[in-house]
């Protein structure tokens, strides 16, 4: 996983509460088996509508979303996080997450940054009046500046240390093999045991 | 300070605590299915990774897969690699997969609890949020993503951040006719879809006492739609009985080990809740959502709401929204509006209480004219026991489709699905635009609700109907 220290960008308004994660990324194209290529997929259903954000071409590779509140409710699918991530997003601003959808930026690298929902009011009229505005996310400092604006911002502050390291979680895992075997020495005879596979 | 029943169950799973850093849990139970499984073990081949524990693994056949003609090859070409990939994956990291014409597959979230895996005080999970259905046994379950999905198969365990507890005590007994899927449709429509943030929810009281173990995987179910990453109920008696002899359930002496253990696992009467919610049972009606988002319900017996009674004008604003997508009038009768389709299955409301529930109210009644209603069974076993009970001559007497098991038209991954416009009832748990199809029309109900819709052909509850 790449590190992310400071990350400068322009960024998407994009004034929708509750954007839950079948928006972000329908059904349909969760069938697809390879871990990439996910961008055509990223808010598939309002990208047909010609006034959406996205299809704006002043933001035109943006990378930073600045979300309403309540982002990535819903259904689990790390999909829309590989498909803000393939669209070329590197964070997301929003004064509130769904709890998986944060866990599961967190695990690939999106960072999700909760910033107070004043500061996403004005960082949208902001962009809006010029799209060209640079924001600038310091995960060191844990502040957003833009322009004259700025705020900190909270994260999950292991997610902090790995993403500032760069780390993969089954790594850091694997090195605490020995708990692991010790602890399944531990469990209850009466927990169930699937049956292997007949072949 | 005593602990809650989450806590226990936590805390009785930690391999490694440190300071800073989210505890190690281990991890009993891993339910695989097609959709968020093939990334997952992408990752492992990548990192020459094996599953560490192919015996507390179990995969089956759910999302995409159709609910007829199933002897015959899958016709969408994506969705048949999908389950292509399953089978090539589970067979080289030697897991254990229920592929569709198997006895035991079906929908991963019934499949679990009718082999008897999902026992009390375990954790359970799977790469889908409706993973949260396990808790009706006392078991701490909840969905994952496919990178965690990679990482409990690579090491059978999650590092993760406590959850804060909320409790919700629905006092009271549930008036007759109201059932499980009403409760948990007014409690989502009380608190918001937020509402359960952060929180592992215990449901507690005398109306979830009383309540079936079926009906207590409807309330856990969609715990996820209240934000909550896991909901669940202390078991008890109900939860033996209903565990006792399940082909994974421990026999003879363990069966007294484990019970004797599974009835320590209630929160203490000293414990302290983060949160608490207390919900008048006794008050509730039939419910039923108006709306995009399971928050958005009222009584069956209220009107379509209107915007101009919201002070926020950004709760105004999501309304109007909201019944423009609909395609409502604020004030319209709920019990006026018409539905195209009736759904009944998912893993909300897909299990043989729910059919026996819409057997007996099709029983010597017609669907309406121009009414489509499908009728899928949870799982393959759920659809043995529906025909073993003759339940299927009754849905085909009444013009309703008898399918086979799968996620069907709960979400628009597989050939069931509303067109653009299409209104529907149904028992599933997400009402979201375009869920069951590119511009379709959900209406969460209860399978009660939706049986007796479908014979309406307009929103009704069973004692709309004249008795046959």
């Amino acid at each position: 996983m790449e590190p992310f220290i400071v990350h400068t960008g322009t960024a998407v308004p994009l004034r929708h509460g509750n954007v839950d994660t079948d928006q972000i990324i329908p059904a349909e194209y969760l069938k697809r088996i390879s871990r990439h290529g996910f961008e055509d997929a990223l808010f598939a259903a309002w990208r047909t509508d010609p006034n959406f954000e996205l299809n704006q071409p002043h933001y035109a590779g943006a990378t930073i979303l600045v979300a309403g509140h309540d982002f990535g409710t819903g259904s689990s699918r790390e999909h829309a996080v590989w498909a803000l991530q393939d669209y070329g997003f590197r964070v997301v601003l929003s004064s509130r997450f769904a709890d998986i959808f944060r866990g599961n930026s967190g695990k690939v690298g999106l960072l999700t940054a909760v910033v107070p929902e004043e500061f996403v009011e004005q960082l949208w009229s902001a962009i809006e009046a010029d799209p060209t505005l640079a924001v600038t996310v310091d995960l060191q400092q844990q502040t957003v500046t833009a322009g004259n604006l700025s705020s900190p911002f909270e994260v999950d502050s292991h997610v902090r240390g790995r993403l500032l390291e760069g780390l993969d979680d089954i790594g850091i895992t694997l090195t605490h093999g020995d708990a692991v075997t010790e602890f399944e020495q531990r469990r209850p005879a009466y927990l169930p045991r699937i049956a292997a596979p007949a072949n | 300070m005593g602990q809650t029943l989450a806590e226990k169950v936590w805390n009785e799973h930690v391999v490694r605590r440190a300071e800073g850093e989210p505890d190690l849990l281990y991890i009993d139970l891993h339910l695989v299915h097609e959709v968020t499984s093939p990334q997952a073990f992408d990752g492992l081949r990548d990192a020459g990774r094996p599953v560490r524990r192919t015996d507390l693994t179990v995969a089956t056949e759910d999302h995409n897969i159709p609910t007829i003609d199933i002897d015959k090859p899958i016709a969408d070409p994506i969705s048949k690699a999908q389950v292509e990939a399953l089978t090539r994956n589970c067979l080289e990291f030697g897991v254990t997969l229920h592929p569709l014409g198997d006895i035991d597959q079906g929908i991963v979230h019934v499949v679990g609890p009718q082999l008897g895996l999902t026992q009390p005080g375990m954790t359970v999970v799977c790469g889908d949020s409706h993973t949260s259905t396990h808790g009706a046994f006392g078991a701490l379950a909840f969905g994952i993503g496919t990178s965690e999905v990679e990482h409990v198969l690579a090491t059978q365990t999650l590092p993760l951040k406590p959850f804060k507890t909320l409790a919700i005590n629905v006092e009271g007994h549930l008036p007759e006719g109201v059932t499980a899927k009403d409760l948990i449709l007014a409690v989502i429509a009380q608190i918001g879809t937020g509402g359960g943030q952060g929180y592992v929810i215990e449901y507690r009281g005398q109306a979830i006492r009383d309540l079936s173990m079926e009906a207590r995987m409807t309330i856990c179910n969609m715990s996820i739609e209240a934000g909550a990453r896991a909901g669940m109920i202390a078991p008890d008696d109900v939860t033996f009985d209903y565990l006792e002899g399940r082909k994974y359930a421990p026999k003879d002496e363990l069966w007294f080990e484990a019970v004797k253990h599974w009835r320590t696992l209630v929160t203490d009467d000293d414990a302290v809740f983060d949160a608490e919610v207390t919900i008048d049972g006794a008050s509730l009606t039939p419910f039923v959502t108006w709306g995009t988002n399971p928050g958005q319900g009222i009584p069956l017996g209220d009107s379509v709401p209107n915007p101009v009674d919201f002070d926020d004008p950004k709760a105004r604003v999501a309304v109007e929204k909201a019944l423009l997508y609909m395609g409502l009038e604020p004030g319209t009768p709920m019990r006026d509006v018409p539905v195209d389709t009736v759904f009944v299955g998912s893993c909300t409301n897909g299990r043989i209480e729910d059919l026996r529930a819409v057997a007996e109210i099709l029983d010597g009644r017609q669907v309406a004219d121009g009414v489509r209603m499908l009728i899928v069974p949870g799982s393959a076993r759920v659809r043995l026991e529906a025909e073993a009970e003759g339940l299927h001559e009754i849905f085909l007497a009444a013009g309703a489709e008898w399918r086979h098991a799968g996620c069907s038209m709960c979400l628009a991954m597989n050939p069931d699905k509303l067109t653009p416009g299409e209104r529907s009832a149904s028992t599933s748990n997400r009402n979201f635009e375009g869920r069951q199809g590119p511009g379709g029309r959900t209406h969460l109900v209860s399978p009660q609700v939706a049986a007796a819709t479908a014979v309406t052909g307009r929103f009704a509850s069973p004692a709309d109907l004249t008795s046959v």
